[in-house]
């Protein structure tokens, strides 16, 4: 009866009270308003989880501590032994052998008598014997089923995508500091407009494109228990990607770009390249799934396949000229942008972790039906939401109300996939302890869920109202590209190198890389969506324009500390895959054939 | 029959095929109606100058901070008179070249002030020049960075009678003997940028912006326009600072200063309002004036004028919409005759 009342009363009150607040949208009560709040909480699960993290190991640090003090504890124990007198020892042993001669009459828990377990010594009676070993896990080692030919080029391309994102986001932090000191240099190579497609160009298709790729190589051999179809073709799509980054940068940074829309600044002769890259590695892929050995399709080989087809289609109608004059380049853009993020990125990340996540584990995937829905609205509903980027312009209504409405409804992949990762990892949060790949996946499936619902708020009318043009989007490019992608790719890399390799690295430097990345991250989004929230509200308010450019300046100066700190992390990482990687030939047998849980997780 | 499980062909087929579906009713079909538009019948289409000047636009990728595009919503009243609508781009996006296709003027963040209409708002070219040549000159707080390579350094004695020489402060540019000259680029950019005007739709533009504050709301859109609501020290913030500054001292060398001016603070406003509607270019030293009279309203510029009389140390009487209304009948008349 109560639920019903409280039915009847959201329909009656709260309902028409939302929809009537949607008409009058004011600035006064902007703290209250849904999206708003709903952002509050989102970013409040972040602060908290990494609250956790801290704590989980924090405590690991002070067991170490303890267990010094018990070695401590132990030597005291020796030295006394040491200093015993020999009549004390001769006593003791005698004791000692009396008591190992000692035998049980067997009729202690039966026979005659009832059995009773008086001092508590049975933990637990097992009634079925065979399956008395259930927690013992089947040892492999991978070393030896990974080809050397598969190995260098998950390695080549893994390190080329390191070399992209130190130099990308050196870029974008030297863009930052530019909001500060606009006069830094006078260079025309080096001018904002032209840098900054540089750094998101070089990020996007640089580093994150080509560690997907690298870790792509790897999950699709292995799921399929198959070889790659053709090797040399992957360096074909090695060197194609590389080139395509390099040439690209240097056109943009000439003066040479391709009408300014973002991420297809590229001109079409420099993203052709990228194209046949990823038409080469998709038919690799395909090949090598269609002659598995194995009947059934692993999902991540749905995510991954379906990534690549729908970014060669995507690349294909966002460079075709024939209905991109006037606003039909805005559609276009709309699409082509929200897509090259949400099919290309997204998709094939998770693909990625469908896999990465059990294997690190040693678990299988929560629920495989879940990944499958989650594949389907994947397709559904992100394909239809490009438009949202143009609310309020001057673009059809009907397609700005339709990826309004779609939006929305990426709640639905976005739980499916995040309910399918945490459940994954419950029962193991021990592994938080022992090393850094499970804090990587876990921050990045909490900026998943986090990130991309934040994103569907951000559709709502009023949220739209304060924030759209406003640095708040670079904070949600941010959170999603680099909170979401690049922490799964991380997770990723330290989840397979070292079983690659078999060398780990230090924790110490992984814990570095963490911890400076994700506070780096945290200051980064957190100082520009408070401030594009106050620059947004300054417009609404109609102050003069330059009012809105003089109150970011403390948040663009946290901004660039908050990237400083990323870059930091970037070296650290850097210095990590370098001493995975190198040598690793040399590496003694002994080691490339320890049992994979003592090498890693 | 579709076991996605195990039949690979399928899955990829299937996911491939819907996709295209989806994307041609999302993306392609929209978009080759959006691209059937026609001009507005008033609108010009760009000289080879401006086009020349827009793709200077598009390679120093100018579209990274500045939007063009008026949204229909209340805070958007400010770029323009009324929401761009798709006609207002049919000139300026179109396929560049083979290379490049037609430029994302649109933009998707405002880190700089919208353009849709700055031809209108700032219609001077001394103040482009300079602005561009560096943007802390005319506005102190801006972080728009400076464009010194579209500008050439010349020997005072050798700058040509065709030479644009671009008079920069002397903080900004005190070499004694050399001058600053605009290059062809520069022109053509300041070309381009004075061409970007919200052409006015036939009949008149609706006013179909959807109110933001309450305040508007209640009292109806019209109702700031009343006299006496207005705010003259927002409105010269919004209009004037850009070359007198916020504190009416103007930009030695370029914009003269308010402060203690004959013209503004004779007792007889008759001189000023003259400056504010038909423009003015009697002094050397500094740049052109342009006109605002068919910008600004006689309420507008009874409250600027009011605020420029009485700020800064000035001490003058206030100006009324009437006083106004008298000096631009005045001026129409004599042009009349």
């Amino acid at each position: 009866m109560k639920t019903h009342k409280m039915l009847l009363w959201l329909l009656l009150v709260a309902v028409p009270n939302f929809a009537i607040a949607q008409e009058a949208i004011t600035t006064e009560n902007w703290l209250s308003s849904p999206g708003i709040i709903g952002t509050f909480v989102l970013v409040a699960i972040v602060m908290i989880i990494a609250v956790i993290i801290l704590f989980i190991k924090l405590n690991g640090y002070i067991d170490t501590i303890k267990r010094r003090q018990i070695d401590k504890n132990k030597m005291a124990f020796d030295d006394e032994l040491v200093a015993m007198e020999e009549e004390d020892i001769d006593a003791i042993l005698e004791k000692r052998k009396a008591a190992l001669k000692y035998k049980l009459k067997g009729d202690e828990l039966s026979g005659e008598n009832k059995a009773v377990d008086e001092k508590g010594l049975l933990q637990r009676v097992e009634n079925d014997p065979a399956n008395a070993y259930f927690d013992e896990k089947k040892k492999t080692s991978l070393s030896l089923e990974t080809p050397e030919a598969l190995k260098k080029i998950v390695i080549y391309y893994i390190a080329a995508a390191a070399v992209w994102l130190v130099l990308g986001t050196l870029i974008g932090q030297y863009l930052g500091m530019k909001f500060i000191w606009p006069e830094m240099d006078h260079q025309q190579w080096l001018g904002f407009g032209r840098l900054r497609p540089v750094h998101t160009n070089m990020v996007f298709w640089g580093w994150s494109s080509l560690a997907m790729i690298g870790l792509g190589y790897f999950v699709i051999a292995r799921t399929s228990n198959n070889k790659i179809y053709n090797y040399k073709w992957a360096w074909y799509g090695w060197w194609l990607i590389n080139a395509t980054v390099f040439l690209g940068s240097i056109c943009l940074m000439a003066g040479i770009n391709n009408g300014g829309g973002e991420y297809r600044e590229y001109i079409w002769p420099v993203m052709l390249m990228f194209a046949i890259a990823l038409i080469i590695t998709f038919v690799n892929f395909y090949k090598t799934v269609a002659t598995r050995k194995i009947s059934e399709i692993y999902i991540s080989n749905w995510f991954i396949l379906a990534a690549l087809i729908w970014t060669i289609v995507l690349a294909i109608i966002g460079y075709l000229p024939f209905y991109q004059n006037g606003l039909g380049e805005t559609v276009v853009q709309g699409y082509y942008m929200h897509q090259g993020v949400g099919m290309w990125f997204m998709t094939f990340t998770l693909g990625l972790v469908y896999y990465y996540l059990p294997s690190a584990l040693n678990k299988p995937i929560y629920s495989y039906s879940l990944g499958v829905l989650a594949f389907w609205t994947q397709m559904l509903f992100y394909t239809m939401i490009g438009t949202h980027h143009f609310v309020f312009s001057p673009l059809p209504w009907w397609l700005q109300t339709v990826a309004i409405v779609f939006s929305a409804g990426m709640f639905i992949p976005v739980i499916a996939g995040t309910t399918n990762f945490l459940m994954t990892m419950k029962g193991s949060w021990n592994h938080i302890t022992k090393s850094y790949v499970l804090p990587f996946f876990l921050v990045a499936t909490i900026f998943y869920f986090v990130g991309s619902s934040q994103g569907s708020l951000q559709a709502f009318r009023f949220t739209n109202y304060v924030w759209h043009f406003t640095d708040f989007n670079v904070a949600h490019s941010h959170m999603t590209m680099y909170g979401i992608i690049a922490f799964f790719l991380w997770a990723s890399i330290y989840a397979i190198l070292p079983k690659l390799t078999g060398k780990e690295p230090s924790q110490v430097f992984v814990g570095a890389h963490f911890w400076l990345a994700f506070i780096g991250l945290f200051a980064y989004m957190m100082s520009l969506m408070m401030g594009g929230t106050y620059k947004g509200l300054s417009w609404i308010d109609g102050e003069p324009f330059i009012e809105s450019v003089i109150l970011m300046t403390p948040y663009w100066v946290w901004r660039a500390v908050g990237g400083s700190l990323m870059f930091l992390s970037h070296l650290v990482f850097a210095y990590n895959l370098y001493y995975m990687v190198t040598g690793y030939k040399n590496t003694s047998p002994s080691i490339k054939t320890k049992k994979v849980e003592e090498i890693t997780v | 029959m579709l076991n996605f499980h195990k039949e690979h062909k399928n899955l990829v087929l299937t996911a491939g095929v819907v996709f295209i579906a989806l994307s041609i009713v999302v993306a392609i079909l929209p978009a080759f109606q959006m691209q059937e538009t026609e001009p507005i019948p008033d609108d010009k289409p760009l000289t080879d100058n401006q086009r020349e000047g827009l793709n200077v636009y598009v390679s120093e990728n100018c579209m990274a901070c500045h939007t063009q595009q008026v949204r229909n919503i209340e805070m958007d009243n400010i770029w323009g008179d009324r929401p761009s609508i798709p006609s207002d781009y049919f000139y300026s996006k179109k396929r560049l070249d083979v290379w490049r296709q037609s430029p994302s003027v649109l933009g998707s963040e405002r880190t700089g002030p919208d353009l849709t209409n700055i031809g209108k708002r700032q219609p001077s070219e001394d103040w482009h020049l300079l602005h561009l040549y560096n943007p802390r000159a005319v506005v102190s707080e801006s972080v728009m960075p400076s464009y010194p390579w579209l500008f050439e350094e010349v020997d005072s004695v050798s700058v040509r009678e065709e030479d644009k020489v671009v008079s920069v402060p002397k903080e900004f540019f005190n070499k004694p003997g050399k001058k600053i000259i605009a290059s062809e680029e520069a022109l053509r950019l300041v070309d381009y940028l004075k061409s970007l005007q919200q052409t006015e739709l036939p009949g008149g533009n609706v006013n179909d912006f959807i109110p933001a504050l309450r305040k508007i709301q209640t009292e109806g859109m019209d109702g700031e326009k009343q006299a006496g609501s207005l705010d003259g020290a927002k409105l010269f913030s919004q209009t004037c600072a850009a070359c007198h500054q916020e504190t009416g001292k103007g930009v030695t060398g370029a914009f003269p200063s308010l402060v203690g001016s004959d013209i503004v603070t004779d007792e007889n406003p008759e001189q000023l309002i003259r400056v504010v509607i038909q423009g003015y270019d009697a002094r050397s030293d500094y740049g052109v004036m342009p006109p605002f009279g068919n910008q600004l309203t006689d309420a507008e510029i009874a409250a600027i004028t009011t605020h420029e009389r009485s700020s800064w140390g000035n001490d003058a009487p206030e100006v009324t919409e009437e006083d106004v209304k008298k000096i631009r009948e005045l001026i129409e008349s004599e042009l009349n005759q």
